[in-house]
């Protein structure tokens, strides 16, 4: 039991960082240019694929710079060629811009690459394992990521409070205007930051590519949670993003191992349902079911009690 | 001493750890036609915004007609018969003038939502648009979408989406910025009419459209009224003058 | 006074040429409805046309969101999915207990089943706005469709709910097992729902909705809540959706997750915003061009669906008032009758596009073959030309022609907008 509770902690943990990865880039794309990024699982697939391309090229650690370079640089590109001729026909248009682009990247991937899994390998020097806690192995990779993940977040966190960039990027993301007013190039600014999230993005990729599947369905199955963490968090809160992605990451990797079903819980007490009826079906799914909708449910739990998310203040 | 239309007890209002309105005071009694004054930052729209429901105050209560509505939502505030208009032109853009117009006046009936019954069959409705749309004199402009119209146009407008649900309170925030002096007299002659029998409460910087139209005047400065007193009061004030208007009186 | 009397007087006969002058449009839809399949008799053409007429529903419930009430969602195919199942689930169970109830009124079933539906979620997403409210009905419709996985009972798993329409309460001797019968039923029940969706548009309400798109906040200020608004019509348009999926269930017979999927959501979005989501008719002419293009393009290509992401993307970028939006800006011109001077600037655009099109196609395909079809040869047959993507030529001519195209495009571009311009001054003028 308390191996599981270690474990799982360990896990949660891992998903939440990785998924704050991903929603940190997406908050400071959304709270500077109004736009939610719908195509940022996209990237975050992009990152994936690539690195495994370019691993079997040049190996892993070249391509965990490489890749999201490269990503970036299409982030960018698409930025400054597509998202910014579409904002004058407003925020409804951005949005479905980057709904189009999500869809078009998941065709292409497809295409490419083809539906199946690839197979993307841990690397070599990582592929052992850690340490032990009672009796189950924590492989080292996990470690990898975990450690990787939290040093990018201090990364982002030193350059954003304590460099001229970063003060830069912070004033332009509540008011463009001025900031261009006394000189400074915001469009470029924007360019910088769009590119510097899908980056973001794609290093999560890169990273989580060989621990969970790689596959053009990545984008399909992150992208809803990722979008429930910031309207959860609250839009265009760093902060409210950090503490969903930590709660959905560590209650879904909790849930998942719990076996129990409402219906185990009402047999405890001395009653049984009829399995074939739809109340009885719906009692006999185990919480390790339900998982993956456990980032919707609370969703709707927050819409009920809080609408603007946890920090949020913005009504969009 | 009948109850003020609008009362303002103790009301403050900080924004983070700043502080915009520091202890106002205020009660317009029924029929008064107020206006608030003051330099650019002192709080006059933080006090509109207060009162119309826009914003929460930090600590204080407001009461329209004898009833708490302190922390209550806009369209309830609405409802009770107070109307306001913006500073910086909030219009519906894209629709159009008599569009505008209606809208504001459906917003007024219980029937708002009704989606049973076609619109032109409401003939209370089309007749009050007309006469709103004469008022402010923009029939020339019915179907002209809102958005295109010209600054002094949509300054009209705004007043006309104020006054169209019939609100016995109007509140105007700078009607009259950026018109010309033409343009000011015609708004002021329009405000006029519209506020006979209404309570008006109005911010503006125009000195002489204040004097020529207010009862009573009260003199915003850093988020406390330092004066609240007839207009020829306040123009021999010391400390207005020394505030606000300057040395030399206006 | 004695002036408005006699026009008052004169009004009874002439009332009935102007209801028919408003009126009139629906006659001719009607008639154009019932004409249709004496003209296209095939079965493909049948069925393509039922496809359309659900699709039409569908896309009108959708706009009824966010063309009229500027909200986006992306989940509304729940609602299409939920009216389908309910109404699968009901046809068994009437047909098991032999009730009288024939089929046409099925789609209320439906209809009913999506009001209820929009009205449990919409409570809940209508608390938002904007990108949040986008993002709301995102989750709610993953939410739905993971639970359709879980609750196989009710939405049958992988093979879905099966059915049999031609087993119901025979009205008039009618037991809806021919296409064509079924399209009569399905463009009964458009029509039906095309008005009424139009006369919404003509209520208080309807009013209200394209206030608070177009200025949620000022809405609250004089008296008109904006939840209440978008709340009615969330549940509006989940009626609407729920007849569409009604009718769907009762054209395939058979109704599975796909139904209720972001799949699916995806392309109501598509039809809707390609068609024009600022004027009535845009979601139906996107209706007829998507449904049109679905079937038509999975028989040419296999990768029709990235097709359909760019054609959505160039849309969003260069039309954003889609199709409708489109013809509208034409319309003034066609009444001025200067329409003739833009003949010249749009060929040149359109012939610039065209090869721009045609290069970008040839490499997309040669690609698609190259990297996952290597196992079928590496020859494909294209515009009735055998391209080999081993030999470099046709990789060149294409890039060729896409570069080519596309720089002219770009020079095209600013002279077929500034011919648009100058001719809608000039009907500006002459009107």
């Amino acid at each position: 039991m308390l191996e599981l509770t270690l474990i799982s902690t360990l896990n949660g943990v891992l998903f939440g960082m990785l998924l704050f990865l991903m929603a940190s880039g997406l908050t400071l794309i959304f709270s500077m240019m109004g736009v939610l990024n719908f195509a940022h699982a996209s990237f975050y697939m992009l990152g994936a694929f690539f690195g495994f391309q370019i691993s079997r090229y040049i190996g892993f650690w070249p391509a965990l710079v490489v890749a999201p370079l490269m990503v970036g640089v299409i982030g960018a590109l698409v930025e400054r060629y597509g998202l910014r001729n579409v904002h004058r026909h407003g925020h409804v248009a951005e949005l479905l811009f980057t709904f189009g682009l999500a869809f078009v990247i998941e065709e292409v991937v497809q295409m490419i690459w083809g539906k199946a899994p690839v197979d993307y390998r841990v690397p070599s020097l990582l592929d052992f394992t850690a340490f032990t806690v009672l009796s189950t192995n924590y492989p080292a990779y996990k470690l990898f990521m975990l450690l990787i993940s939290m040093g990018i977040f201090m990364v982002l966190l030193a350059v954003l409070t304590r460099t001229r960039i970063g003060l830069i990027i912070k004033a332009s993301l509540s008011h463009p205007n001025m900031v261009a007013m006394l000189g400074h190039n915001v469009p470029r600014v924007f360019m910088l930051v769009f590119g510097l999230g899908c980056a973001l993005a794609a290093v999560a990729g890169v990273i989580a590519g060989p621990a969970l599947v790689t596959q053009s369905n990545m984008a399909g199955l992150l992208g809803p949670i990722l979008f429930v963490i910031v309207v959860v968090g609250g839009l265009g809160s760093l902060p409210g993003a950090f503490v969903a992605s930590l709660l959905i990451g560590l209650m879904q990797t909790f849930a998942v191992s719990v076996n129990a079903s409402l219906a185990d819980l009402v047999g405890a007490l001395g009653l049984t349902l009829d399995a074939r009826s739809p109340f009885g079906e719906l009692a006999n799914v185990t919480v390790a079911q339900i998982a993956p909708v456990i980032p919707y449910l609370l969703l709707v739990l927050i819409l009920m009690l809080r609408p603007t998310g946890l920090f949020g203040t913005r009504e969009t | 001493m009948s109850t003020p239309v609008i009362e303002l007890v103790s009301i403050h209002k900080s924004f983070g750890r700043t502080q915009i309105i520091r202890g106002v005071d205020l009660a317009v009694p029924r029929g008064e036609r107020h206006a608030i004054i003051g330099p650019n930052g002192a709080g006059k729209s933080t006090l509109f915004n207060l009162i119309s429901g826009r914003l929460k105050p930090t600590a204080g209560a407001i009461r329209l007609d004898g009833a708490d509505v302190t922390g209550a939502k806009p369209q309830e505030i609405n409802r009770r018969g107070l109307a306001r208009s913006f500073q910086i032109t909030n219009v519906f853009p894209r629709l159009s003038v008599w569009e505008n117009i209606r809208c504001a006046v459906l917003g007024s009936l219980p029937y708002k939502y009704a989606f049973w019954h076609g619109i032109e069959s409401l003939a209370g409705v089309k007749e009050r648009t007309g006469h709103i749309l004469h008022e402010i004199n923009l029939v020339g402009r019915r179907d002209t979408q809102a958005g295109v119209l010209t600054y002094a146009e949509q300054r009209a407008l705004e007043i006309g989406i104020t006054i169209a649900g019939g609100a016995g309170i109007i509140l105007l925030d700078e009607p009259t910025a950026g018109m010309s002096r033409r343009e000011a007299e015609h708004a002021v002659a329009l405000i006029r009419k519209i506020s006979a029998g209404r309570t008006l409460v109005i911010i503006e910087h125009d000195m002489g459209v204040v004097f020529d139209l207010a009862d009573r005047i009260s003199v915003l400065v850093y988020g406390q009224i330092i004066a609240s007193d007839a207009p020829a009061r306040i123009k021999a004030n010391p400390a207005v003058q020394q505030a606000y208007l300057g040395t030399a009186a206006a | 006074m004695t002036e408005v009397a006699a026009t008052r007087a004169a009004t009874p006969a002439w009332s009935w040429l102007a209801a028919l002058r408003r009126h009139g449009l629906w006659l001719v839809a009607a008639l154009l409805l019932s004409g249709l399949p004496l003209v296209f008799r095939s079965g493909t053409a049948l069925t393509m046309m039922s496809l359309m007429g659900i699709m039409i529903i569908f896309s009108l419930s959708y706009n009824i969101l966010l063309g009229q009430t500027g909200l986006l969602s992306f989940g509304h195919a729940v609602y299409y999915g939920l009216g389908a199942f309910f109404v699968v689930h009901a046809m068994n169970a009437i047909i098991r207990a032999k009730l009288p109830i024939p089929l046409p009124v099925m789609p209320l079933i439906g209809g009913t089943a999506g009001l209820a539906f929009a009205v449990i979620f919409g409570s809940v997403s209508t608390r938002r706005g904007g990108t949040a409210f986008a993002m709301i009905t995102l989750g709610l419709a993953e939410l739905v469709a993971s639970s359709s996985l879980i609750l196989r009972g009710f939405f049958g798993g992988e093979e879905g709910i099966t059915t049999n329409r031609t087993r119901l309460f025979r009205l008039f001797d009618w037991n809806f097992g021919p296409q064509v019968q079924i399209y009569y039923l399905i463009a009964a029940w458009c029509l039906i729902s095309m008005i009424a969706m139009y006369a919404l548009t003509r209520t208080p309400f309807g009013r209200m909705c394209n206030a608070v798109r177009e200025n949620p906040e000022r809405i609250e200020f004089i008296g008109c809540s904006r939840t209440m608004v978008r709340f009615i019509a969330f549940c509006l348009a989940g009626f609407f959706a729920g007849i569409a999926g009604g009718l769907a269930a009762v054209n395939f017979e058979i109704v599975n997750a796909s139904y209720l999927g972001l799949q699916q959501s995806g392309i109501v979005l598509f039809a809707a915003y390609i068609g024009g989501i600022g004027h009535f008719i845009g979601p139906v002419l996107g209706a007829i061009l998507v449904t049109y293009l679905q079937i038509m393009l999975s028989d040419v290509t296999v990768i029709w669906q990235l097709y359909f992401g760019l054609m959505f993307i160039v849309v969003v970028m260069f039309a954003p008032g889609g199709l409708a939006g489109l013809l509208m800006m034409h319309v003034p011109l066609v009444r001025a009758r200067v329409l003739h001077l833009l003949m010249v600037p749009y060929a040149l655009l359109l012939a610039a596009a065209s090869i721009a099109g045609v290069g970008a196609i040839v490499i997309v395909e040669l690609t698609y073959r190259l990297t996952v079809k290597a196992t079928e040869g590496t020859v494909i047959r294209l515009f009735g030309i055998s391209l080999d993507t081993e030999s470099a030529w046709p990789w060149l001519l294409a890039a060729a022609l896409a570069a080519g195209g596309g720089f002219l495009t770009h020079a095209a571009w600013p002279l077929a907008a500034r011919a648009l311009s100058d001719a809608t001054a000039h009907a500006g003028e002459r009107s």
